[in-house]
């Protein structure tokens, strides 16, 4: 297919374009194949370059030959374009419409996209499996990288290389797989050094109606407890729908069967119900003409902070098993790759230090949401402004990354990385020159060829020069465990992406300028004073040696 | 006077999250509750002083005894559990009593003593003069003058002796004017604007009625129209709901009526009264008080409060005063009933947006000086110093403070001062530890020696002015030039709800680590190496001279060791795990019945205590370490100085930093 059978009108002049907090800019309106680009042809006037798959949904209409589009975007921006002749205008819309919403991945942009700066480090190879392994085996030989799934056959949404415990051998991995959802068999997500204990995720059991067991389903988890101690489930769902699944074949690990181990549910939302919310909280955050009541209101009707808070007390619950009970947990819902990963992700974030840097915030991203197959492609094809109600669209990672922020306010100088990271991290998951968040699982980005033919994300943000733009200056090394407070008083709404195109950042941002002014004046003092006493020291070493021949 | 009461294995639990009760000592001073605990390494002290206890319940007695659930003014929540029956009544009626003195002197202020000399203390007072105020204002000019008027407080009683009015509002006409408004307190002027010859005056409402004038009333007005030639009408802004003004026409009172006076635009701003204000802090309080609320407790009961409602009432009252000023060049005459609650709240909130002096230190205790206690605010009245009338119990200034904790935020390099600045004045204005907020007016105040029996708050939070200091403050840029710009919009989502304030003795609830006493502790050592690089410097310029002709030193780039100063005793989070997991119990020691899963479920749900994060904290060296906390020079949350403050409790472990 042609990108220039979609375009009927490829440019248009004396478009008007407005935008929040900008004045209007009249210029002309090319449309490529992956881009909306607005040109004022002035040189110091910004223009607009807009991915088309950052379109979520547009709205047109007329007065008289005037015709406007609000394209209301993904990242939650709304723009005007104001576009003269009614035919141009139709035009424009449907191409935008059509170029929005390609159904063939690869002709998505990142497969055109050639990068215009210099790769470092190739991030395709930035987190392998195998180097994360090694971090733990140091400390453990209790566990094995397992290359069962090397043709993704054993379980299409896992990588080809996961952790289980050494114990345990390939075959009885494969029996396990078809006792769980998805083939999703027990793996190791986490290993906490501190005494040994771990955080496995897997997809949920399939005992049935009739009870249904699996005893190398049981030997592979018990292997993980050391003699005499107990482990926690931790089902992210709440008992009466862990009971219905039964109905579909799904179910719960059973008492009986598990006796080592204690179950807990918890009620973390999935699906529609998610997107829902945020549809509910976008709509009362770009709704500017209510009363105080009617806001907090309507932010409590979206639900998406008790979102945020039952993701994060689950993920505080789970930490505490491992950190103060000392005792391993298992993490699943229905099919683990959900509620799931929020659970284990923010657990580790909670309790290991190198989860709070860069690096290790990008690794626990890569090993936790990525490989672990949480399905990027569906979970994050549309976004607040849509009205498809497609059961698989679902802000999952963006509640994840909202709870990473929650933690990050509480303990401001314990993240290596700022809000910025988290901000640029949901824009390239829903929309992205990148290739690293197309596809579903690694199966398909294998199938995808995207390590050839795409640029990673991380080969980008890897750089000194962007990397300088996501450090957070107040950051000092912290190994401790971190407890966030999970209170609805704690909590409070990410206004860097719900209102940040609703209010005005200047006095925010002059703040932050202000605190990064403060800290890199003291470092350069410092390195001054360090020079100088060295100096200092040397002269006088010299001069004592002259008088003192 | 009471006998101080004394009694013996006291559980004390302090705030609503927390889960320990300490056992100790209760002691009632004539001034204080005192609570020692027995541990012997800590040997903690809790102190209370009796002017901030709001109320005192007896709830009903349990095996353990009797417990009285204590709340103060600065929304802190004790709950003291004393095993004796009688001794708990004992107690409860000591308490009521001690709360709710009958005479000033039995304040705290006239006992306490921070052991400053006479001169001192003088001069403590002297550090905020109203009348150079004025001057900095530009007063007096040829359009405004000091009146001697009031001398004497024979026109109004609950106004100043100092009062600036128009150069052409005679004392008849003032006097005329003034018997036209409630109280006698006639429009005067709170704040002068430069920049455009403008001024914000404050009065009461008029004794209109139904259709009362008063030309001397109007003249008045005209007078101050006059004072500024550049504009040719003035705003009178009634800071009431429309209906409630209407309302008061039937008393014989009410508003402006366009029509007699000539040139005035008259606008309302609905800011409701003092009693609906009371039970909207009730309300929001009560939400604080849940015990793990979910968020739609918390949102809802927000909502259901009002209070940030409130809040921004009072905000649009003082933008659209700004605003007035500032951009339309207009004169402002601001009114409610009586011109001493929501007139000193709107006055000062615009005077706060307009006047970068007042985002300072000194400048909004210059504020509050000016536009509350020379004004007449009946701190007496509505923070119940002495026992009175609940009814005229009212969180006025504290809706101030929280307006500007709430431009802080929108505007966080405008203010010289920090959150805990807010704090601490909120604080003492219910400590009745010093004399500034004593008594309804300044008439009593002076019939009362305040100045020569007490001493001063500003004097005691200027010196400590290190803890207060916002390291983001920016002494020229944009935003502390002039106005504070608030979008047009109605951003509603501007507004939140202050955790610092109202759960301020909840530590659990607030961030963990300060960014402003990490900057703070940053700024103070770029200061110190500030100092030693001069001096550096200086010693090497002197050896390099002396060297003068001798070798050539080569100094080789050095790596810079790293300068230990702040960064090591910063970052332990003081930390541990909350209570994530509902109702749950540590593992029952006994597996549970095997056959029923779901009863096995129902067991691991509700009974499952599993992470009580204090079965391990004894035992688990981390939550010792991490009790450091972030760096906190002044102690937080601690309450001031060497004063009431002695809660020594928490903080103490913030500072083992060694």
């Amino acid at each position: 297919m042609e990108f220039a059978e979609l375009i009927k009108t490829p440019r248009v002049d004396n478009v008007v374009l407005h935008r929040p907090f900008y004045p209007a800019v009249e210029g002309t309106l090319c449309l490529t194949g992956h881009h909306l680009i607005l040109s004022s042809r002035q040189d110091n006037t910004e223009e607009l370059w807009l991915l088309h798959s950052n379109i979520d949904a547009i709205d047109k209409r007329f007065v008289g030959p005037l015709g406007t589009i609000i394209i209301k975007c993904k990242d939650f921006r709304i723009i005007q374009l104001d576009i003269p002749g009614m035919e141009e205008c139709l035009n424009i819309a449907s191409s935008i419409e059509a170029l929005s919403t390609l159904d063939s991945i690869t002709l998505m942009y990142p497969f055109f996209y050639r990068p215009m700066f210099e790769v470092i480090e190739d991030g395709w190879h930035s987190f392998l499996p195998e180097q994360e392994f090694e971090l733990y085996s140091s400390a453990t030989s209790e566990w094995r990288l397992s290359y069962v799934n090397k043709e993704f056959a054993v379980c299409p949404s896992y990588p080809p290389i996961v952790i289980v415990p050494k114990a345990i051998d390939d075959e009885a991995l494969r029996k396990v797989a078809t006792f769980r959802h998805g083939g999703r068999f027990p793996v190791l997500s986490y290993y906490h050094k501190k005494n040994g204990m771990v955080i496995m995720r897997s997809g949920q059991p399939l005992t049935g109606t009739n009870g249904r067991r699996c005893k190398e389903d049981e030997k592979l988890i018990n292997a993980t407890l050391r003699a005499g101690k107990r482990g926690y489930i931790i089902d992210t769902r709440p008992l009466n729908v862990a009971q219905q699944a039964r109905a579909k074949g799904g179910g719960f690990e059973q008492e009986a069967h598990y006796p080592q181990w204690r179950r807990i549910h918890k009620s973390i939302e999935r699906y529609h119900i998610l997107q829902e919310s945020l549809i509910k909280l976008v709509e009362a955050c770009n709704d500017q003409t209510h009363n105080m009541d009617r806001w907090l209101s309507r932010l409590e009707a979206s639900n998406w902070l008790t979102h945020i808070k039952e993701i994060l007390t689950t993920a505080c619950l789970a930490a505490q098993c491992l950190d103060r009970e000392g005792a391993s947990i298992l993490i699943h819902g229905t099919e683990g790759t959900d509620s799931t990963l929020q659970v284990t992700s923010l657990a580790q974030i909670i309790l290991e230090p190198r989860s709070r840097t860069i690096q290790g915030f990008e690794a626990l991203i890569e090993r936790e949401w990525l490989q672990a197959g949480h399905p990027f492609q569906q979970r994050c094809a549309q976004s607040a402004y849509c009205n498809s109600k497609q059961k698989w669209e679902s802000p999952v990672f963006l509640l994840f990354l909202d709870c990473v922020w929650q933690i990050l306010r509480q303990f401001p100088c314990s993240f290596e990385f700022n809000e910025n990271l988290l901000i640029m991290l949901f824009e390239h998951a829903y929309a992205s020159q990148f290739g690293t968040f197309l596809g579903n699982n690694e199966s398909e980005r294998c199938k995808l060829k995207l390590q050839q033919k795409t640029m990673s994300l991380w080969s980008w943000v890897n750089r000194p020069s962007e990397l300088s733009k996501f450090a957070n200056p107040l950051f000092e090394a912290n190994n401790l465990v971190i407890w966030p407070s999970v209170a609805p008083q704690s909590l409070q709404l990410w206004e860097g992406i719900f209102l940040r195109w609703n209010r005005s950042s200047k006095y925010l941002d002059e703040a932050y300028e202000e605190m990064v002014n403060i800290i890199e004046y003291n470092k350069e003092l410092q390195a001054k004073v360090n020079i100088l006493r060295r100096q200092l020291a040397e002269l006088e070493t010299e001069d004592g040696m002259q008088e003192s021949p | 006077m009471n006998k101080d009461i004394k009694v013996e294995n006291v559980r004390l639990v302090d705030g609503i999250s927390s889960k320990k009760a300490a056992l100790g000592t209760l002691y009632l001073t004539a001034t204080h509750v005192i609570f020692v605990e027995n541990a012997p390494d800590t040997r903690k002290e809790t102190w209370i002083l009796h002017s901030q206890i709001s109320t005192i319940e007896k709830q009903a007695t349990t095996a353990t005894g009797c417990p009285l659930l204590v709340r103060c003014k600065n929304f802190q929540l004790l709950q003291l559990v004393i095993p004796q029956e009688r001794d708990c009544h004992d107690v409860y009626i000591s308490l009521l009593r001690l709360a709710r003195p009958v005479k000033y002197e039995e304040l705290y202020c006239f006992s306490f003593n921070p052991k400053l000399d006479r001169e001192e203390r003088e001069q403590g007072w002297m550090l905020i003069d109203l009348s150079e105020e004025y001057k900095r204002m530009g007063l007096p000019n040829n359009y405004w003058q000091l009146s001697d008027v009031n001398r004497d407080y024979r026109v109004c009683d609950s106004y100043p002796t100092q009062l600036y009015v128009p150069k052409s509002a005679t004392a008849h006409i003032i006097v005329g004017s003034s018997k036209f408004r409630s109280r006698r307190r006639f429009p005067a002027l709170s704040y002068y604007y430069k920049d455009n010859h403008v001024s914000i005056c404050r009065s009461s409402q008029p004794l209109s009625g139904f259709s009362a004038r008063c030309l001397e009333d109007e003249q008045m007005l005209q007078a101050i129209r006059k004072a500024s030639p550049g504009s040719d009408f003035i705003y009178v802004v009634d800071t009431r709901p429309k209906l409630n003004a209407m309302a008061n026409r039937a008393a014989g009172k009410g508003y402006e009526n366009e029509d007699n006076y000539s040139n005035i635009k008259f606008q309302f701003i609905g800011i409701e009264n003092i009693h609906v204000m009371r039970n909207s802090l009730q309300k929001m309080l009560e939400v604080c008080e849940l015990k793990s609320p979910s968020m739609s407790d918390f949102l809802w009961g927000l909502e259901n409060s009002g209070w940030l409602r409130h809040i921004k009432a009072i905000m649009d009252a003082g933008i659209f005063i700004a605003k007035a000023v500032s951009e339309e060049g207009a004169s402002v005459l601001v009114h409610c009933s009586d011109g001493w609650d929501r007139t000193a709240q709107a006055c000062s909130v615009a005077g706060l947006l307009l006047d970068p002096h007042y985002r300072t230190l000194k400048g909004f205790m210059v504020l509050i000086e000016k536009d509350w206690i020379s004004f007449g605010h009946k701190f007496n009245h509505r923070y119940g110093n002495l026992d009175g009338d609940p009814r005229e119990i009212s969180p006025v200034i504290d809706q101030f403070i929280e307006c500007v904790w709430q431009l802080m935020e929108q505007f966080p390099c405008a203010f010289e001062f920090n959150e805990r600045f807010l704090i601490h004045i909120q604080h003492h204005i219910y400590s009745c530890q010093f004399g500034n907020f004593l008594c309804n007016s300044q008439k009593e105040r002076q019939e009362l020696k305040i100045q020569e029996r007490t001493y001063s708050l500003w004097a005691h939070l200027w010196k400590n002015r290190g803890d207060y200091l916002n390291p983001l403050f920016r002494d020229d840029p944009s935003q502390t030039q002039g106005t504070l710009h608030l979008p047009t919009m109605p951003c509603n989502f501007m507004y939140k709800f202050w955790s610092g304030m109202y759960n301020r003795f909840e530590k659990g609830l607030q961030p963990r680590q300060s960014v402003t006493d990490y900057l703070m502790a940053v700024k103070e050592e770029t200061q110190q190496l500030e100092e030693e690089l001069e001096a550096l410097e200086e010693r090497l310029e002197r050896i390099q001279k002396v060297q003068l002709n001798r070798t050539q030193v080569k100094s080789k780039q050095s790596e810079p060791s790293k300068h230990s100063g702040f960064s090591t005793s910063d970052n332990s989070t003081a930390n541990t795990p909350q209570d994530y997991s509902g109702n749950m119990k540590s593992f029952p020691s006994r597996s549970p019945s095997q056959g029923d899963e779901d009863s096995a479920l129902i067991l691991t749900q509700d009974n499952l205590k599993s992470s009580d994060p204090d079965l391990s904290a004894n035992s688990d060296q981390e939550s010792g370490v991490e009790d450091l906390s972030c760096r906190s020079p002044s102690g937080g949350e601690c309450v001031p100085g060497e004063d009431s403050g002695k809660d020594r409790d928490s903080d103490e472990a913030v500072f083992l930093t060694a």
